[in-house]
């Protein structure tokens, strides 16, 4: 069937069939390859977009339930080449080992401080807790989250780039 | 990959067009709401409908508020709205309890009041929930609108009372005051189904229990209910050594499996040990003092 989705304020029209989910909809119908696919079982949040503004898994979406809705993968977030703060934060604070949680984490970290501008660390991991990293022990992802509530804008300081 | 068998997908512009699609595509067919139970289902087979009908767009199904002496929900309400509900919190902590030991913050934005009652998962904890305070289910069908007692809405695993093209659009919730209620589970890790859980809510007149709801999850518990352990409560003081045999008897009348979260003594264990707690932390609030 025929459904029409925006993705990061891009319009698509695409014919899929309605088993087709989400994240396969990104990834392979739009070629936006920047949600990954992990577990399958909506259990590592590594597939994460927003779905109307609010985070969700991809892998348990159907493509044909986004028809006429608004999303946001990790591809959207840099906005005019710029990296978003949560994308600067988890370069400053070394957020990510081999990457593959990272656009989920990126997602939700972008959500959560858009709801709640300065979380506590019990906070942002309570935030982060449907979603497995298993490199870094979260604690650098954590700092990552709080390094970006600390800048709001994307600007690092030349102490930190020279760090 | 996992990849659902082939199905029809219609998407539903009112309760009556859901439930005449549900109709016309007869019993095959499935509501998908957040889709959070069902899909994962779907993608491992184990669920197989041959059309979809979405019901994301009834807006006027997702609510929460207060008439007279009840607590109204919608069935489309998203499990992070539940927890986010003041009005929840004030009069039903139980639900919030509970809300934030299900799955995780993700999936409970999409995830759904109605959706979890209608999956009747035996280890789903809003079912449990809403057995302890006695919520009734609103059903909608082409003959017009029935309450069913949520303690009546399972008939056994994954099935309910709700006919092929009925739709549950709201849970209402009785309000009494002079009482407290709470939720304790035990899971594995963080967000996953639970080993067991239970509910409890409790009013008191003094230090005397006027009555007392006890709902019970994951244990093999008849309609997730421990209804020899209410009994036993009614009537009876608010004290440790009642708590304790309230909790004795739902271990008894419970009916646990075994399976990869754990053997049924221990289970069975828990059953008694999380409605004492429960029944514990629901009388503290009662009186005011959590």
């Amino acid at each position: 069937m025929e459904i029409t989705v925006t993705v990061n304020d891009q319009q698509y029209t695409k014919d899929v069939e309605p088993r087709l989910l989400l994240v396969h909809f990104l990834r392979q119908t739009l070629g936006l390859t920047g949600t990954h696919w992990g577990c399958d079982t909506s259990n590592c949040g590594t597939c994460v977009v927003w779905f109307d503004g609010r985070p969700v898994k991809s892998c348990t979406v159907l493509a044909v339930m986004a028809d006429g809705h608004q999303i946001r993968t990790v591809e959207g977030l840099a906005a005019g080449g710029e990296l978003d703060p949560v994308q600067q934060g988890f370069i400053q604070c070394h957020g990510l080992q081999c990457g593959f949680c990272t656009p989920g984490m990126l997602m939700t970290a972008r959500a959560l401080l858009d709801a709640n501008p300065d979380p506590s660390e019990a906070e942002i991991r309570e935030a982060i807790s449907g979603q497995l990293c298993r490199c870094t022990g979260y604690e650098n992802i954590v700092r990552s989250i709080r390094w970006a509530a600390e800048h709001a804008t994307t600007e690092p300081t030349a102490e930190e780039v020279s760090a | 990959m996992q990849v659902p068998a082939p199905f029809s997908y219609q998407r539903a512009t009112s309760v009556e067009h859901a439930i005449e699609l549900l109709g016309k595509h007869g019993p095959e067919a499935r509501v998908v709401a957040g889709g959070h139970s069902l899909i994962p289902m779907m993608k491992l087979r184990l669920a197989q409908p041959d059309a979809l009908i979405d019901i994301n767009d009834l807006n006027d199904l997702s609510y929460i508020r207060v008439a007279g002496d009840q607590l109204l929900i919608g069935a489309l309400t998203r499990h992070a709205e539940l927890l986010a509900s003041p009005v929840v919190g004030e009069h039903l902590p139980i639900f919030h309890d509970a809300e934030r030991v299900i799955a995780d913050p993700i999936v409970r934005n999409f995830g759904t009041v109605g959706g979890s009652l209608c999956q009747a998962d035996p280890a789903e904890d809003l079912s449990a929930a809403f057995a302890a305070v006695r919520a009734e289910a609103v059903i909608r069908g082409p003959g017009g609108t029935r309450t069913v007692a949520v303690r009546d809405l399972h008939v056994g695993p994954y099935e309910t009372v709700l006919a092929p093209d009925e739709l549950l659009t709201e849970v209402r919730v009785p309000i009494r005051p002079g009482g407290g209620s709470a939720y304790e589970k035990v899971e594995r890790r963080v967000g996953d189904y639970p080993v067991a859980a239970a509910g409890a809510v409790l009013w008191l007149d003094g230090d005397t229990i006027t009555d007392a709801g006890i709902g019970l999850t994951a244990v093999g518990a008849p309609h997730f209910t421990a209804p020899e352990a209410e009994a036993a409560l009614r009537g009876q003081p608010a004290t440790e050594e009642r708590f304790a045999e309230a909790g004795r008897l739902a271990a008894e009348h419970c009916n646990p499996v075994a399976d990869q979260r754990g053997p049924v003594d221990y289970k069975r264990h828990l059953a008694g040990e999380l409605t004492v707690r429960a029944l514990r932390r629901a009388a503290a609030r009662a009186r005011g003092e959590a």
